[in-house]
């Protein structure tokens, strides 16, 4: 009885103690919104920040976390041909290790974005790090190679010379990546394991930067494929389409959410949609000319959706109907970086460095905005009670110092 | 007595445990990746039984570098990254010596001697100005980049009383330097001692063409159509083009004034001023030249247009992009010049988008070694008129 009881107690403090991960694009899940308590509300370059490492080169990946590590890519060299994975102690910011690829595919893009656009991805054992030029690559957590590929070795004409952002993403064994581009386009899952095709579908031709995300249908998961031509859901373990919502014209920058079991989708108008079942087509719930983001892609949580547009406009809408609850204008400025809900509040982050902190709810209740001189376009997570920033140059660690 | 065996000592414990054939096999199994993630279960545990070999094996694992696919490149990178921190961190000796050797002979790769000189630089932060004022005219791109850096920086920073010692120096500087950013600069300088560079020798850009069009791309069409003028060349032939009309080669010359100028600028034959600004329309661009000796050769060029490349009459690259972004160099396709009479073709398509920002139909090419020095080739290119 002791014995149980004290594995009781142990499991207890394990997890009371265990930070949630941030592992992927946009933190754990993928949507934005983390499980984190007791993160800072007020920080500068002076409070706490709890450290800042160097980066050596830009990036518009977010950074990941898991096991007391965080792991981030940048470009590198001349003309971005190389691709650069580095590894630090989340509690020190002490710079592990640093890995390279020499990029295979063209490096060319629009002065916006840059190689090191897609976010990777980690598994706690693994980082899995995809770069806009098709490169792909697998560490262990102390920097072992453990599969590389080059996509454009495989697919020769894949790529495009604005560039390509969309982030992979992981379900059960499989990596699974959107390759939508000028050339051969397909979204593929991948043995995480080995780096070895477990499937591969055709998917449109052109440029799209919308990451694929993996939602809860009626208990069956579901990888959402977004593009210009509408929302596709396919199994993630075969690759086999399940339904589709072609009428939803996506636009090419920010990702889908999901909340409640409904789908909300940046698009020529912003989408409410209820997924297919079975052989139930998806359903339009409602949409929204108001609320169309940018590059920020949306959040929603306890019926409320969250929508940054380019210029710091927030508005808060009733995920049930649409209805605009309040809007708010964020400080002056450009933003890049997808919003992050966690603990309350609403981080929304501009290129210039300040972070508007809202509470969440009904109501818009502007709580600080911070200010670090960087320029940041990647968006922030959330992990071990800190909140993780990415600039141009510099990886910042924020929360409580005491 | 007591180093020299030391030495001995280390050397036998890490190269001695490492059989050169069983090497060589490990070597192999990696580079045997192939497309699709084939091959990579093996590769992966050739890569850790490589690794576990430790410091002595690097230099082998260079060596290996030179002849590998791109893929098994950068499988053999991580390799040498994580023997090198595993000795850093187990104190281990890294043979600095042999990668010292390794990288000054310029037989091997340019990236797997790079890779030596990253692995030397980690040891000792002082290698690069001890190593790199030597490496002006390096084979490799990464190297002699960085060479022309340190002495780009140096004379940027000196305050010249000579206005001929200026003009040397950098001059001297420009037969090294073949990046774009770099040549800009000095360029740049030049200039202020009151000489102009001609960019279009410097980067080798052919300027004298023949142009024939419009064929029809309308919907796309043209870019997989062979057109008549990619089967055969002939300066007289007449040919169908686009609505039934009848087309001809012409003539056309680019002059660029010499000085700093955009590189994007230079060489660049736009098709809509020799055409009008057609829409879903085709032309070739024909040029001759001859070079004395047969070479490897880069046709590097830029263009916001779908193209295809030929060198007598062999395809060597396509892309069908359309208007995301022009950069000189941005399309490159290799192949090998023979000695006298070579014969090159560039396909160009435009498509039938209307923005503003998709207007433009135009194309350089330049003929270039693999560093990007203008290739030894003199443009024979025969006239209409």
């Amino acid at each position: 009885m002791i014995r149980i009881f004290s594995y009781v107690v142990m499991l207890l403090l394990v997890g009371a103690i265990r930070a949630e991960d941030a592992d992927q694009f946009r933190g754990a899940g993928g949507l934005g919104v983390s499980a984190e308590k007791n993160l800072p509300t007020h920080w500068s370059a002076a409070k706490n920040l709890r450290w800042k490492a160097a980066l050596p080169g830009k990036g518009l990946s977010n950074p990941v976390v898991a096991g007391g590590r965080v792991y981030v890519t940048a470009t590198g060299a001349y003309k971005q041909k190389r691709e650069v994975v580095l590894c630090f102690d989340a509690k020190t910011g002490k710079k592990l290790w640093e890995r390279q690829v020499w990029a295979t595919g063209t490096t060319l893009c629009h002065p916006k974005t840059n190689m090191a656009a897609p976010t990777p991805i980690t598994d706690g054992e693994r980082v899995y790090a995809l770069f806009a030029t098709g490169d792909l690559v697998a560490y262990d957590k102390d920097g072992d190679l453990a599969w590389y590929r080059s996509l454009v070795g495989d697919y020769p004409t894949l790529g495009n010379n604005v560039g390509m952002a969309a982030s992979p993403t992981i379900w059960n064994d499989l990596l699974i990546l959107c390759m939508e581009n000028a050339g051969e386009s397909f979204a593929v899952g991948i043995d995480k394991n080995t780096g070895e095709n477990r499937w591969r579908i055709a998917r449109p031709r052109g440029i799209n930067w919308v990451s694929p995300i993996v939602i809860r249908n009626q208990g069956q998961a579901e990888v959402l494929l977004q593009g210009p031509t509408g929302i596709d859901a396919h199994d993630p373990l075969t690759g086999k389409k399940k339904w589709s919502a072609p009428g939803i014209r996506q636009g090419a920058y920010a990702s889908t959410t999901f909340g409640d079991g409904v789908v909300f989708a940046p698009s020529s108008k912003f989408t409410a949609l209820r997924p297919g079942q079975g052989k139930q087509e998806p359903k339009v719930l409602w949409q929204s000319i108001k609320l169309r983001p940018g590059y920020c892609s949306p959040v929603v949580q306890g019926g409320l959706v969250y929508v940054v547009n380019g210029g710091g406009i927030v508005n808060c809408a009733d995920a049930r109907t649409g209805y605009i609850l309040w809007t708010h204008r964020a400080k002056q400025g450009s933003y890049t970086a997808s919003p992050m809900l966690a603990d309350g509040k609403l981080f929304v982050l501009n290129e210039a460095g300040v972070t508007t902190v809202m509470q969440t709810g009904r109501e818009a209740n502007v709580l600080a905005e911070n200010r670090i001189d960087d320029t940041f376009l990647a968006s922030p997570v959330a992990s071990g009670g800190a909140i993780f920033l990415r600039s141009d140059g510099a990886l910042y660690c924020i929360g409580a110092t005491k | 007595m007591y180093r020299m065996f030391a030495c001995a000592f280390v050397w036998i414990l890490f190269v001695g445990a490492a059989p050169a054939q069983e090497v060589a096999s490990l070597l192999l199994r990696i580079k045997a990746v192939g497309r699709e993630g084939v091959g990579n279960v093996d590769a992966a545990r050739a890569w850790k039984e490589l690794v576990a070999k430790g410091p002595g094996v690097m230099p082998d694992i260079l060596t290996g570098m030179d002849d590998a696919n791109p893929v098994a490149v950068n499988w053999l990178r991580g390799a040498v990254e994580a023997i090198h921190d595993r000795a850093v961190k187990g104190g281990r000796a890294i043979p600095a010596d042999k990668l010292e050797a390794f990288l000054k002979d310029t037989r091997h790769a340019g990236r797997s001697r790079r890779l030596a000189y990253e692995c030397l630089v980690r040891l000792d932060p002082k290698t690069p100005e001890r190593l790199l004022p030597k490496m002006l005219d390096d084979p490799g791109s990464e190297l002699r980049r960085d060479a022309v850096a340190v002495k780009l920086n140096y004379g940027l920073r000196t305050a010249f009383t000579d206005g001929e010692a200026q003009r040397q120096y950098f001059q001297d500087l420009l037969r090294y330097a073949r990046d774009n950013d770099q040549v800009n600069t000095i360029t740049k300088e030049l200039k202020k001692t009151g000489l102009d560079v001609d960019l279009t020798a410097q980067f080798g850009f052919v300027t004298r063409w023949l142009l024939v069009g419009p064929f029809d791309n309308v919907k796309g069409v043209g870019f997989n159509n062979a057109y008549p003028p990619e089967k055969a060349f002939d300066v007289k032939s007449v040919f169908v083009g686009k609505d039934g009309d009848q087309v001809k080669w012409k003539d056309y010359t680019v002059v660029t004034k010499a000085g700093p100028i955009d590189l994007k600028k230079v060489g660049l034959v736009d098709l809509n001023d020799a055409f009008g600004k057609l829409k879903g329309a085709v032309v070739y661009g024909y040029a001759a030249i001859e070079s004395r000796l047969e070479r490897p050769v880069e046709l590097r060029a830029g263009s916001n247009n779908a193209v295809r490349m030929y060198l007598n009459g062999k395809e060597i690259y396509f892309r069908e992009e359309y208007h995301h972004g022009f950069d000189m160099d941005q399309h490159v396709g290799k192949g090998v010049l023979k000695a006298g009479r070579n014969e090159i073709l560039i396909k160009v398509c435009q498509n039938e988008q209307t923005e503003s920002w998709a207007q433009l139909w135009s194309f350089q090419l330049r003929v270039c070694d693999a560093l990007g020095g203008a290739a030894p080739v003199t443009n024979v290119t025969p006239k209409v008129n």
